[in-house]
């Protein structure tokens, strides 16, 4: 698969067997950010989820470069990189590790050392994740992200516990990403900190 | 690409078996109290030391019981008798059997917990290929320490060397299916929260084959027969729980997931 959009086609959104959202339809462009607001408990994450294809829609159709997102070959899989609420690291393993690992698993370029210090990560790269702050974690599990090149970002709430810092770096790596051609679907309720030129406006 | 994966899941869950230890050491732990300590809970005069020692068809079988009691009794008239050594195999199966199920119920909610699981899933390499990796480690820190030690403390109960190393060799062929099994039911459960013991319920009646034919295999070892017989029984139940446990692992986590 090479970089293109995604298409949501009608779709239908339902969690322990509840409809939040139906009829959703909206398109997203190679280059292009859509931000998901709404209340607590209008389906955001279960969007995101939908679109990572962790669970069928309801109904409707998503389609990621043209294919449906169940059956995506595992190789086009590379392409969605996804980041909710668990940040995906292993306690046990070092920052550094855990970068590694995920590098290795979805990306094939070995180079991550130097890439470590772009993240900001530097300072506790050799910390077990059990000993990092909750903000230090979500840094860690969004430079995983990064490193894993995947074109779709789906990010919910990303700034979450991150300070002023924090929040600035990983907003540069979403211009970055978009910069590049990359997607990003982001489940927020900070879209006035969020919002770029172009962006979409999704609300549930 | 797929090996790739397999063993770089391999490798990691390796490496946090060991800065968890108490995750694969007190199932081992408990395989060690129960084969250590149950002869110290058996009467050493009702069972006798069990070696050169014979059944005799008893007279006062006739008084005791009817014909049927005493045909029994006839049938293994001149067996050697193995109290202490056949008590001693359906021990240490059991003790195996138990405590590989301990402890099981980690197997993927640490996974699913810490949100690897998802991220496991989305990777580019077919989640089978995960979950054989996953399953590999796992047998390596559960099954393979119990083949091992198995026949040490097969010396407890006095099995000849032969008898234990035949124990040993079942496990090895028991313990890969053992470890499919009690994956399935880790998986089916992963949703419910402190599911242990549904897994047991779940999981011990599949692998009763696999005690019944273990136990027999090690049994006619101790008799000096040939135990090919249950040991192929063995080896296709392994065969079939490994080529197809797998698919059936992969499709309850990611319904779980859902």
């Amino acid at each position: 698969m090479t970089r293109s959009g995604l298409v949501l086609t009608g779709v239908e959104l339902r969690r322990g067997g509840r409809v939040l959202v139906s009829d959703l339809s909206f398109g997203l462009e190679p280059g292009q950010l859509a931000l998901v607001t709404g209340p607590n408990g209008s389906g955001k994450t279960t969007l995101l989820r939908t679109v990572a294809g962790f669970a069928p829609p309801g109904a409707g159709e998503i389609l990621v470069g043209g294919t449906p997102v169940a059956g995506l070959e595992p190789e086009a899989r590379r392409e969605i990189a996804y980041q909710g609420h668990l940040e995906g690291l292993k306690k046990d393993l070092t920052v550094y590790e855990n970068i590694q690992f995920i590098n290795q698993l979805r990306s094939k370029s070995d180079a991550i050392s130097k890439t470590l210090a772009t993240l900001g990560l530097e300072p506790f790269a050799d910390r077990s994740v059990r000993h990092l702050s909750a903000g230090q974690k979500r840094r860690t599990a969004l430079a995983a992200l990064k490193v894993s090149g995947a074109s779709l970002w789906l990010l919910d709430e990303p700034l979450t516990n991150l300070d002023p810092a924090g929040r600035e770096l990983v907003l540069g790596w979403i211009d970055e990403h978009l910069a590049g051609q990359g997607m990003a679907l982001v489940a927020t309720h900070l879209a006035d900190v969020l919002k770029r030129p172009g962006s979409l406006l999704v609300e549930l | 690409m797929p090996f790739d994966a397999v063993s770089l899941i391999f490798r990691r869950d390796l490496r946090l078996a060991f800065r968890r230890p108490s995750d694969w050491g007190i199932p081992l732990l408990f395989f060690i109290a129960v084969s250590a300590m149950f002869p110290l809970a058996l009467s050493p005069d009702r069972f006798g030391t069990g070696v050169g020692e014979t059944v005799v068809a008893a007279a006062d079988a006739e008084a005791g019981g009817g014909d049927e009691a005493g045909a029994i009794e006839a049938s293994v008239a001149g067996r050697p008798l193995y109290g202490l050594q056949s008590l001693g195999i359906a021990v240490l199966w059991m003790a195996a059997l138990l405590s590989s199920l301990m402890g099981l119920d980690r197997l993927f909610l640490n996974d699913v917990e810490d949100g690897s699981m998802e991220q496991l899933m989305l990777s580019p390499v077919p989640f089978i290929a995960l979950v054989y990796g996953k399953l590999a480690a796992h047998w390596l820190v559960s099954g393979l320490p119990l083949i091992v030690l198995v026949p040490v403390f097969g010396l407890i109960y006095q099995l000849p060397l032969a008898t234990s190393l035949m124990l040993a060799f079942a496990l090895l062929l028991a313990t890969p299916a053992l470890t499919v099994l009690v994956a399935i039911g880790a998986a089916l459960t992963v949703s419910l929260r402190g599911a242990a013991a549904i897994i047991g319920l779940l999981v011990l009646p599949l692998a009763s084959p696999i005690l019944i034919f273990g136990a027999r295999a090690t049994v006619l070892a101790l008799d000096a027969e040939s135990a090919a017989g249950p040991l192929y029984f063995i080896a296709s139940l392994a065969m079939l729980a490994v080529s197809l446990g797998p698919i059936a692992i992969a499709a309850a986590l990611r319904v779980s997931l859902e």
